[in-house]
């Protein structure tokens, strides 16, 4: 029978794959805004399968907002890219440092 | 092994190894259709979890709309990925470590967190039961009333992401031929129009016809 904690071992693995993905590719912002995507992904997984485990449905009112965060995040990511590359020619993540910090 | 079982097997597989290649493709045009799979499988998750109305939401709004975004861009941008691709096994042991670390953690948590009593008791929203499984009915009921704020909020991240958006990539290009209407508009018989008068006899000279300034002197006018 499929219960909680596989769903939550799942989305644990989808979590580190995420993490893993930024720190393997440090240069590519591209597969970097994927790789957030993935770990809301995850998390999304686990507010879900609470949700379902608990019999309340305020955990899916919240995996939905994270979808909204989610797309608003890559949208604005994404611009963001398109001007840096409209710029610089480059999206290598070690290159921008612009802004100094 | 019944078939919630073997499908969660299927979906829970598929999404992990499509996010193991979303993270180590050498191709980001393939990542992204591996980023296509993982989603689809992630709602193949959900509504074995019995959210419907979020598995429906999430194929719309992540492949449909982000996924294609991030096609967009990656086929947009004119990059040497297999540049960016240089110290991918430099990184290599310390991704592995920190991650498997990471895994360790939750795995740890996991394992041992226990649900604490008064948990159930502290129900905001208690779903449907499932003889009325009508998840988006019930999804609506909630977030309509109880978190209508956050609902707005939302609503407005999107508003903000989107002129965020625009305002960023929108671009001025100069001597590009645009019609002016106010321009346009502007124009009256003062500024378009003059009228000449051109000497009998004698027609129009190599200079075009003549036009009288203001001090009554012939001056080279239309058509010279």
């Amino acid at each position: 029978m499929i219960g909680l904690s596989h769903y939550l071992v799942v989305a644990a693995m989808l979590f580190t794959l995420g993490a893993f993905g930024i720190f393997m590719n440090r240069k590519n912002v591209i597969v970097i805004l994927m790789s957030i995507e993935l770990i809301l992904l995850a998390v999304n997984i686990n507010l879900v399968a609470f949700s379902t485990h608990l019999g309340d449905l305020t955990g899916q009112v919240f995996a939905l907002l994270v979808l909204t965060v989610a797309a608003a995040e890559a949208a604005i990511g994404l611009a963001i890219l398109v001007v840096y590359f409209r710029n610089r020619g480059t999206i290598a993540v070690e290159d921008i440092n612009v802004m100094k910090g | 092994m019944n078939v919630v079982t073997l499908f969660f097997y299927l979906f829970s597989g598929l999404l992990i190894a499509s996010a193991v290649m979303v993270v180590s493709s050498r191709n980001p045009v393939h990542a992204v259709l591996f980023l296509i799979l993982a989603f689809f499988n992630a709602a193949g998750l959900f509504l074995l979890m019995g959210a419907e109305f979020l598995a429906m939401i999430l194929i719309v709004v992540y492949v449909g709309a982000v996924a294609v975004l991030f096609l967009f861009v990656v086929m947009m941008l004119d990059v040497d990925f297999a540049e960016l691709r240089q110290g991918f096994l430099q990184y290599l042991p310390l991704g592995i470590v920190i991650s498997a670390i990471f895994f360790i953690e939750i795995a740890l948590v996991v394992g041992t967190w226990q649900l604490a009593p008064e948990a159930l008791n502290m129900r905001k929203a208690a779903a449907a039961q499932p003889i009325d499984a009508m998840n988006a009915r019930a999804l609506g009921r909630v977030l309509y009333t109880e978190y209508v704020y956050f609902f707005q909020a939302a609503g407005l991240i999107l508003l903000v992401a989107m002129i965020g958006a625009i305002v960023l990539t929108l671009r001025e290009r100069v001597g590009v031929k645009r019609q002016d209407v106010m321009a346009q508009n502007a124009r009256g018989k003062a500024t378009a129009m003059a009228v000449v008068s051109v000497t009998p006899g004698q027609g129009v000279t190599t200079s075009g016809v003549m036009r009288r300034d203001a001090a009554g002197q012939d001056q080279p006018g239309i058509g010279g």
